[in-house]
């Protein structure tokens, strides 16, 4: 039974990940039979190097798929090496979840109106203070190097990091490490940067790199974020997908293979970064100094996440404020009157769509949970190799949705599926099993193997073991990452768009159909409504351990 | 690391399900492409038709950003339940490409007669692109029988879709207009041409932008300018390989090197889209914009998104209009279904509700003149919200010009001005 896991797993990830691959590579190369064109060529590519700016765009591409994984990692490890309990600490810590459960898109529409001229802030502030009347003209938004992009970017995945890192902490006993090192006479924080974050770092390597892929390759926080002229890769890609010219597909496939290829590059450049900065940790520790830079770090470490989850907050309290205004025109700070309008209007039909977004999400989150703890646990007991296809895992978040979903949906009408449901769940099962699976695993293969050894040798069964000792104490990660599954599951778009053929609305595709029509008022709804969900799901996975385990002190500090 | 986890999962994946990838890499690739399905009958029989349709469930893949379209859409399905016994179903779709996509990939898995989209609204490039690739069903159009009041004899826009002949492929739906709105509050005059734009912008610098090409309106923007400002507008009516694409557009240039330091962020950035415009006027950025939706600005007024002060123009020597359509896929699973759907749109009592600013505020596609007094009456009786325009400015109409201008100005556009 186990051992099938992993070729379970195997199959439904590599069938639509290698069909939809040669849906992307077959037409990248001139080969598209649906609009007529049938013989092998290099012209896609030569059309993507000539298009416009195109240098300039795969390389905000890359630069976004870097930078924004340094600082959202750095900022992390700094905080936590300061964490100490505090008032703020508390609160920060109690904000990641909710804050991750704000989809990506609502996120940088709010953090827009934030910090546009005509934003909230400008607002709060004129005319009495700033002496605006009209907003003033000033050039913050789609800036041409992508800033503002990366700046809500940072701030988005700063959650997701912390999340990751809170949830696999425990199994460090960072306290007696920290103990350990301070005995030495080492300053807190550099006491945690030399003891816990070496041990901690591979720990929540997998899902820095489901950070470098998405940065270097999202596209809605792109383009309401992001530059213009030219627009970062992955937003022009879909632009071509999108474009009624059905043979500019052929250059957009062209175009979605090289974003795979920035992707790569990204995390290639990475990985000598991480080689580098080993290195100079290594030295540093060597070098025996305690005290230097202390204050400096822990500054700059709460300074960093105290900006970027306010933020955070503040688009959402901004998306809220939206959700119910009347009027609200320059420079009043408040809309001159509140309303239910913008609910009524979408409540009537909210129904079906909310039911078919739990039946999806909280479905295809099981089936991703099962095989991923089958897939992990068959490992453990078989000591038969890792399951080493991350490749199949990374690549629906590294090829450009758009394309990818296509081959999908050949694949499944070859097949001769009908469009529906539990297509939809199967296709979203694509997208989860690899969040749950980055998740997930390191937690899992890091559990210390004496608990094991201990239990096994009381006589304990394989499956005893598995389900008295290793499941509770892996609860929080294991919820945790069913969490993270289930929300994205609830963003997915195209998947649910196309694999269902529309005939099955979500949460997400109303909210994306009606965003498109670009009210503020009504996009604030959505976006609150699309965060309640995953937003619950956070929250069950932070309270069930603490209900569970309320009367085992050393338990609850793993959830 | 992962490059050589990539490389030895590639060969073990290969190994261990060879046979059955192979066997759909090959179903894929050797598909025969399904041809277009000429062999549903016409329509010329209506009645059977209706028979036809009865309890067939039409999915209506249809643009669903506008709380009120989607509104009416809903009345029609409840319409269509009660007089006809067809269930219309609205898909809504951000962007129509999403339909476009469904479909070919339905044809390149060879889905020939078994298709999950029956009327998708579409125009211009779209239909053009559809149907030059053989994804749509038809003729048909023409044998609906309400197709009978729009007249088609006399208005030939109901034939031609960008001046791409229509063939019976498409239903016409509705009527769009280039239509301009602005704050009474900020500026006094509008500008009422484009070259008048300039001398506007030089007056009132940064209360202006486009949405930035390929999106269609900002496409739209660039083709009325090139039509008001180049002495070859009529070779804008042939494809586009036809004419000398430089001299003709030169002037176009000419004009927005000297209109884009004068406009919102002294036009280094530019809105993504026709919304992204609209929300910087409502945010009180900018104080002119414009829509290829007469009742746009009518609509954000209502919606407090707009203030009451902004009213709708067109520009004198007329704008952009052009008609939106209806098309049936070429592998649609209940085609005559959306053929009634087609036909009860088209009919008087759906275009009068289309009309009316209560419901939709739209144009109808109908000529007044050929319908039956009773719906000439009310059909000119339909009130006018004070943002929308009058029926005079929607009476200067400009055809579009052939769509493959489209692409080419826009790889222009983005040649001149995305490279900073």
């Amino acid at each position: 039974m186990l051992r099938t896991a992993p070729v379970v797993l195997g199959i439904l990830m590599a069938g639509p990940v290698v069909l939809g691959l040669l849906l992307v590579i077959l037409p990248a190369f001139g080969y598209l039979p649906a609009v007529g064109r049938d013989e092998f060529s290099t012209l896609p590519w030569r059309e993507l190097f000539s298009a416009p700016g195109i240098q300039q765009s795969a390389l905000l591409s890359l630069v976004s798929g870097l930078v924004t994984p340094i600082i959202a990692l750095t900022i992390v490890m700094l905080f936590l090496a300061g964490i100490s309990g505090s008032k703020l600490d508390r609160l920060i810590r109690r904000l990641v979840s909710p804050l991750l459960a704000i989809p990506h898109a609502a996120a940088a529409f709010g953090l827009a109106f934030l910090i546009a001229p005509s934003g909230f802030l400008a607002r709060l502030v004129s005319p009495a203070l700033s002496g605006w009347q009209r907003p003033p003209d000033l050039f913050i938004i789609n800036d041409p190097l992508g800033l503002t992009m990366m700046a809500g970017l940072v701030t988005k995945e700063i959650p997701f990091l912390l999340l990751m890192a809170l949830a696999a902490l425990p199994q460090l006993d960072p306290g007696r490490r920290v103990m350990m090192a301070r005995s030495l006479g080492y300053r807190p924080v550099l006491a945690w940067l030399f003891t816990v974050a070496p041990a901690l770092y591979p720990m929540i390597r997998l899902p820095l790199f489901a950070v470098i892929a998405f940065a270097s390759s999202v596209v809605d926080v792109a383009i309401i974020l992001g530059p213009g002229l030219p627009a970062t890769l992955s937003v022009r890609i879909l632009g071509w997908f999108s474009d009624p010219d059905l043979s500019l597909r052929l250059m957009a496939s062209a175009g979605a293979i090289l974003q795979v290829i920035i992707s790569l590059t990204a995390v290639a450049c990475w990985l000598v970064l991480e080689k580098m900065v080993g290195r100079i940790w290594r030295y540093w520790t060597a070098r025996g100094q305690r005290r230097q830079f202390n204050g400096a770090l822990l500054i700059s470490g709460r300074v960093g996440i105290t900006v970027a989850v306010m933020l955070l907050s503040a688009s959402v309290v901004v998306l809220t404020i939206n959700a119910f205004a009347g009027p609200w025109r320059f420079p009043a700070s408040l809309p001159a009157s509140w309303t239910w309008q913008h609910w009524v209007s979408t409540t009537s039909t909210l129904a079906t769509p909310v039911a078919n977004t739990l039946l999806i999400s909280l479905t295809s989150t099981a089936i991703a949970l099962v095989l991923v703890l089958a897939t992990l646990e068959n490992e453990q007991r078989h000591g038969s190799s890792r399951f080493t296809a991350l490749w199949l895992l990374y690549m629906p978040m590294l090829v450009p949705q758009v394309a990818f979903i296509f081959g999908l949906v050949v694949f499944t009408e070859t097949m001769t599926w009908q469009p529906g449901i539990w297509l939809v769940i199967l296709g979203h099962c694509v997208f989860v099993i690899p969040y749950v699976f980055l998740t997930l695993s390191e937690t899992y293969r890091r559990l210390d193997p004496r608990w094991v050894h201990m239990a096994r040798s009381l006589g304990a069964s394989p499956n005893r073991v598995f389900w008295r000792i290793r499941l509770p104490i892996l609860l929080g990660t294991a919820l945790t990452a069913s969490a993270i599954g289930m929300a994205v599951s609830v963003g997915q778009f195209l998947p649910t768009q196309l694999l269902g053929a529309g005939r099955v609305p979500t949460v997400t595709t109303e909210a994306v159909a009606l965003a498109s029509g670009g009210s503020r008022n009504v996009i604030a709804v959505w976006a609150l409504l699309q965060s309640l969900i995953p937003a619950a799901g956070f929250i069950l996975a932070l309270a069930i351990p603490r209900l569970l385990w309320r009367k085992r002190r050393a338990m609850q500090e793993s959830a | 690391m992962p490059v050589i986890c990539i490389l030895t999962y590639l060969t073990r994946v290969a190994s261990a399900a060879r046979q059955h990838l192979a066997v759909l890499a090959g179903a894929v690739l050797t598909l025969a492409v399904a041809a277009p399905a000429l062999a549903a009958s016409a329509p010329k029989d209506w009645s059977q038709v209706l028979q036809q349709a009865q309890g067939q469930t039409v999915y209506f893949n249809a643009w669903g950003g506008e709380a009120r379209t989607n509104a009416y859409i809903n009345w029609a399905a409840e319409q269509l339940a009660r007089e006809y016994g067809v269930t219309l179903q609205h898909v809504k779709l951000s962007d129509t490409s999403e339909a476009v996509s469904r479909v070919l990939a339905e044809r390149q898995a060879g889905n020939a007669d078994n298709g999950a989209i029956d009327l998708i609204w579409l125009n211009g490039e779209n239909f053009a692109g559809m149907q030059s690739n053989d994804l749509l069903f038809g003729p048909w159009a023409e044998y609906l029988p309400n197709f009978q009041w729009v007249d088609a004899d006399n208005n030939p826009d109901m034939r031609q879709d960008f001046t791409v002949a229509v063939n019976g492929y498409e239903s016409p739906w509705l009527r769009a207009h280039l239509v301009f709105f602005y704050d009474t509050m900020l500026i006094e005059q509008p500008p009422g041409t484009i070259p008048e734009l300039l001398t506007w912008a030089r007056k009132y610098p940064g209360e202006f932008t486009y949405p930035r090409p390929p999106d269609f309106l900002g496409t739209t923007f660039l083709k009325q300018s090139l039509m008001e400002l180049t002495v070859y507008s009529s070779a804008l009516y042939s494809p586009v390989g036809d004419s000398h694409f430089d001299t003709v557009t030169e002037p176009l240039w000419r004009y927005l090197d000297q209109l884009h330091p004068l406009l919102l962020r002294r036009g280094r950035t530019f809105p993504a889209s026709g919304a992204g415009m609209r929300r910087l006027m409502s945010d009180g950025e900018t104080a002119l914009a414009f829509s290829f939706s007469p009742s746009e600005a009518p609509i954000a007024v209502t919606n407090g998104e707009l203030p009451e002060t902004v009213r709708s123009y067109t520009l004198h020597g007329g704008t952009l209009a052009n008609v939106s359509f209806l098309a049936i896929p070429f592998n649609a699973a209940n085609k005559a279904g959306a053929m009634v759907v087609a036909n009860f749109l088209l009919s008087p009592e759906a275009q009068h509700r289309a009309q009316d600013p209560d419901f939709l505020g739209g144009t109808s596609v109908l000529a007044v003149n050929s319908l039956s007094s009773e719906w000439q009456q009310r059909m000119r009786q339909t009130r006018r919200h004070p943002a929308a325009p009058s029926p005079d400015d929607l009476d200067r109409r400009l055809a579009e010009p052939h769509p493959s201008w489209i692409p080419a100005l826009e790889q222009a556009w983005l040649k001149r001005y995305s490279q900073p």
